[in-house]
Formats: structure tokens, sequence, C-alpha cells
């Protein structure tokens, strides 16, 4: 597989590779994907819950070369920026970044499954915390 | 010392020339142009007594009675499919029944299937978890509908050597032809068509140290005579098997190949399997979690080494050790987006599948370069699994298995 340099040099030097203490209700955790289809996302952020910014993201990726440039990628983004930005992510924003062929586009997808799931959990958890039980799944 | 990079580790993909082997083709490049067809100059008889030559050594290697048996073709896809629509077209009048195994290569599985599509009927064996079928599935498989049986010598991906001689003495006491795809076992274990009562053999030059695009056929010619029809027609070459001018060169380099193997696979054979017990080693004792894929020695091939390393994927593994060259049963080396059907048609686990590595030595290889694989493989496993969440997951004491994954 001709991988882009960018996809690459995300692969060699990934960055925030790690855990975040799930136990948090200021952490959203998103697992996406399956053993058995080659690819497991995990990707965590941390959030100011009056803000609503990203403070901190961390990933871990079992799958290929672009599945972990993908998530390395998408942790770089959200950091900084308000749940409402991050949830206008697309992952054709992914694809064109890092110049996935055809056949990696799924890795793309993944990553944009599993930062919008780690969203829902952090909004799980804050409605869970303010006893909102209509809160936004 | 310094090993130097890339190091070639993918012999069961295609193996280097043996240099004495591009040294006894080079002649027939430009100072013997002739054509082995030509009955009328000097050209033509010197090609002809170069190929007959090359016939005689390929013969020899395989235990084949007569150098007449043996056909050239392109390579050892074509001879498959000769063998296998051959038979098929030839004796439709006796039966439509074809056993195989499904570990099989493409070039015998796909041709088995064509063959389905047009009124053949095809038991796939299953294999055991080691790869292997036994003499006992194929007498029970074969009816009296069974023209042909068709199973490797060795399989490409996980190197595992199926019991030819017991299968031939099954199908030669059953009167059904065998055939048997030699390709990645001739040279490197035990192979002898009259011992193993072996009717039809493919083997190819390019997993031998020979050239690329050149292979053979052995057909048996008596007791019993193994008749075909052929593929290709035209000039009636290979007598009228295989029509087509002789690649010359190339089956002086194959020929010349199959004497080397002749008289040095024993001893080849044996430091290859060395080096092979040698990485397998180091690997099983620095890491957890590994897994052989395929049969125990002795029925493995002496350079296979195909592991699964949990938690971390095929093709991430790939690029992690770039300066190597290895293959994976992951799906993302595949066009099919499936991983490798061997180890699925084994029972491995998918998502080992994906985490498969095949490593394949051959004579050419270093301890130096076993020692570097080795420690980097170690190294980047460890970096990998470093950035998995199923690694995490498997350290927290947390059954993967249990998790309902979505699919996706």
């Amino acid at each position: 597989m001709a991988y882009s340099d960018k996809v690459i040099e995300h692969y060699e030097k990934p960055r925030n590779v790690g855990t975040l203490d799930k136990e948090d209700d200021t952490v959203g955790t998103g697992l996406v994907g399956a053993p058995a289809c080659g690819d497991v996302m995990r990707l965590q952020i941390q959030v100011d819950p009056e803000t609503e910014v990203v403070k901190d993201a961390k990933f871990k990726t079992f799958g290929c070369g672009s599945a972990i440039a993908s998530s390395s990628l998408v942790t770089e983004w959200v950091k900084g920026r308000t749940l409402d930005e991050v949830m206008a992510l697309k992952n054709s924003q992914i694809v064109e970044e890092l110049n996935l062929p055809p056949v990696k586009i799924h890795c793309s997808v993944l990553a944009e499954d599993a930062v919008k799931s780690a969203i829902a959990d952090f909004r799980r958890k804050q409605a869970e915390r303010r006893g909102d039980k209509a809160g936004s799944e | 010392m310094t090993t130097n990079l890339p190091i070639y580790m993918d012999n069961a993909a295609t193996t280097p020339l043996d240099p004495r082997v591009l040294d006894a083709m080079l002649p027939y490049f430009v100072d013997k142009p002739g054509n082995a067809a030509s009955r009328s100059h000097s050209f033509g008889w010197e090609a002809e007594a170069a190929v007959e030559n090359a016939r005689k050594q390929v013969a020899r290697l395989i235990g084949a009675s007569s150098e007449k048996e043996i056909v050239f073709t392109s390579g050892a896809t074509e001879s498959d499919n000769l063998a296998i629509k051959g038979v098929a077209g030839f004796y439709k009048s006796k039966g439509n029944h074809i056993i195989t195994c499904k570990t099989e290569h493409k070039a015998v599985l796909d041709t088995c299937k064509r063959l389905e599509r047009t009124g053949y009927e095809v038991t796939y064996l299953q294999p055991d978890a080691q790869g292997r079928v036994t003499a006992e599935q194929v007498r029970d498989a074969i009816t009296d509908k069974t023209i042909l049986v068709t199973l490797m010598l060795a399989n490409n991906e996980i190197g595992t050597v199926h019991p030819i001689g017991e299968i031939g003495a099954v199908t030669r006491e059953r009167g059904v032809i065998f055939h048997c795809d030699a390709v990645q076992g001739v040279g490197k274990v035990e192979f002898d068509v009259e011992a193993m009562k072996v009717d039809l053999a493919s083997i190819s030059a390019h997993k031998m140290h020979g050239p690329k695009g050149v292979g053979a056929l052995y057909v048996r010619r008596s007791r019993p005579r193994v008749r075909l029809v052929a593929e290709i027609d035209g000039g009636g070459h290979e007598r009228g098997v295989r029509s087509g001018t002789l690649n010359v060169p190339a089956i002086v380099g194959f020929g010349k190949a199959c004497e080397l193997a002749y008289d040095e696979w024993r001893e080849d054979a044996k430091r290859v399997h060395a080096l092979r017990e040698r990485l397998r080693k180091y690997l099983f004792e620095h890491l957890e979690e590994v897994h052989l894929n395929g049969a125990d020695d002795p029925n493995r091939l002496p350079g296979n080494l195909n592991i699964s390393f949990s938690f971390v994927e095929g093709e991430a593994m790939l690029m992690a050790i770039k300066d190597v060259a290895v293959s994976s049963g992951s799906a993302c080396t595949s066009a099919s987006l499936e991983p490798s059907y061997v180890l699925r048609a084994l029972g491995v686990d998918e998502e080992l599948a994906h985490s498969s590595i095949r490593f394949s030595l051959s004579k050419f290889n270093t301890e130096d370069e076993v020692d570097y694989v080795g420690k980097l493989v170690v190294e980047q496993c460890q970096r990998l699994r470093d950035m998995s969440p199923l690694y995490e997951m498997h350290k927290e004491g947390i059954d993967i298995k249990s998790i309902e994954w979505a699919a996706h």
C-alpha cells in the first residue's frame, strides 16, 4: 500500500496516544470498530463542562497505518475546539488531509464515528450528573 | 557486522535468482538465440539440446521416470489450469467429480470454481487446525464419479505439508488421477512422483531461485498414462499439450535451479530450518500472546514462519518493519478486504487472521538478518501494542470476545 507522507508521518509519530480516566465525568470515551474487522479505535476527550471546549484528547487504535493516522489526526483537530465545532467534523476532511486511497476511506469513517461516540458519552455523563433523565444520547 | 537493508524474507512469494542460474541463462539471450523448434539449423539444434537438458534436470529433481513427462509452461498457475481443466476435459465421459481442499492456492480453487459453473462437482476438503488433510478424508470423498484429486504439497501461507505419499496410495488404489501443486515444497521437502504415486505435478522456477515466467507440469506417461485436453492451441509444441515458442533462457535457468536443488536441497533445508527456528524462538521468548499458524515440524516447510501477533493489526506491523519484506494475512493487504481465507479455513479467529505475519526464509538469508528482524519485530510489536486498545483491555483482564462489537 503506497501511503501519503502525511499518513506515514502520523503513523510513525502518532500524537496523543494514551488513556484518560473513563470514570471521570468530564471524559467522553468512544470505542468503535471490531477486532474481527481488523480495526478498533478508542478515542477519548476531556471537556470543560462550562465552555464545552475539548481540553485534551487521547487515542488508542488497533488497525492499519491509515487507521492509526486517522485517529492521531483527529485528536489534534479536536483539541481546543468546542463540541459543536467538533460535531461538524466530517470524515471527508480526514480523507483530504491524509490523502487516503479509496480502500482506506472506512478508516476516516471510523475516526468520525469515534469522535461522535466520545461526545455522546460525555453528554450522557453530564446529563446523568445533572440528574436530567431526558439527557441527550 | 552491519546488516544490509532492506532484508528480503518473502521467499514464498518469489526468490532471488541463484547467481549460478543467471550464469547458465546468459548465453541463451544473445550468443545462442535459437528457437528450440527450428529444425533446420544449428541455432535451433543448440536451443533444443539446452531445453532437453533442462527437461532432464527437472525430471530428476521430482523423481520422474522420463524427461518426456515434463511439459514446460509459463509457471505454476498455468500448470494448475492445464492439469485440472485438462483432466476435466479429457475424462468428462468418465465422471464429473473433483476433490480438493479449502486451503489450496487460488490457481487451483478458482479453476475448480470455473469448472463448477460448467457442470462439474467439487468437494472442498476441510483441513484440520494445522492445515492438513488426511488420506482417509480423501478416501471417504471419492465417489464413482471422481476423476481427479488435486492437493498441494505445501501451503504457501502457513507452510503446512500434506501427506502426499499416503494420499497417492489411496488415489492409485481407487484409480483416480492425482494432481499435486508442488510449487512451495519442491526443493524444500521430500517430493518424488514415483514414490508418492503422483500423476500430475505443478512446479515453478521462481520459487526455487530460478527465473520468473517459467514452470512445468509433470504428466505421467505410464501406469496410468494421463491424458489432457490442451489449453493453448498452436504449433503443437510440448507434444501438443502446450503450444507456444519455448522460453529457452528461462527453461535453461529453471533446469539449472533444479540441478542445484537436487544436489543441495537437503543441506539448504537444514540451514534454513535452523534460521527459522532461531527467529521463532526469539519471538516466542520475547513476546507474549504470539501464536504459530500452521503445523509443527516435520509437517511444516523449513523456511515458513507464520505468526499472529495478538492485538496488532498485520498491515500496521508491515509498516513498522518496512525495511523487512514479509507479508500478512490481514485484510488490509488484500484487494478483497477479507483476511486470509487459508487461516479462516483453519478456524483461526478473524482478529488473529488480521494479525498474522508470514516470514518466509531462503538459503540466502543469514543469522545476522534473522537477529535484526527478531529484535525489530519485538520492538515494534511492543510499540504497536502500547497504542492498541485491545492490548490495554487484555492487560486489564477484559475478555475481548465478551464485548459486543458493532459490525461496520
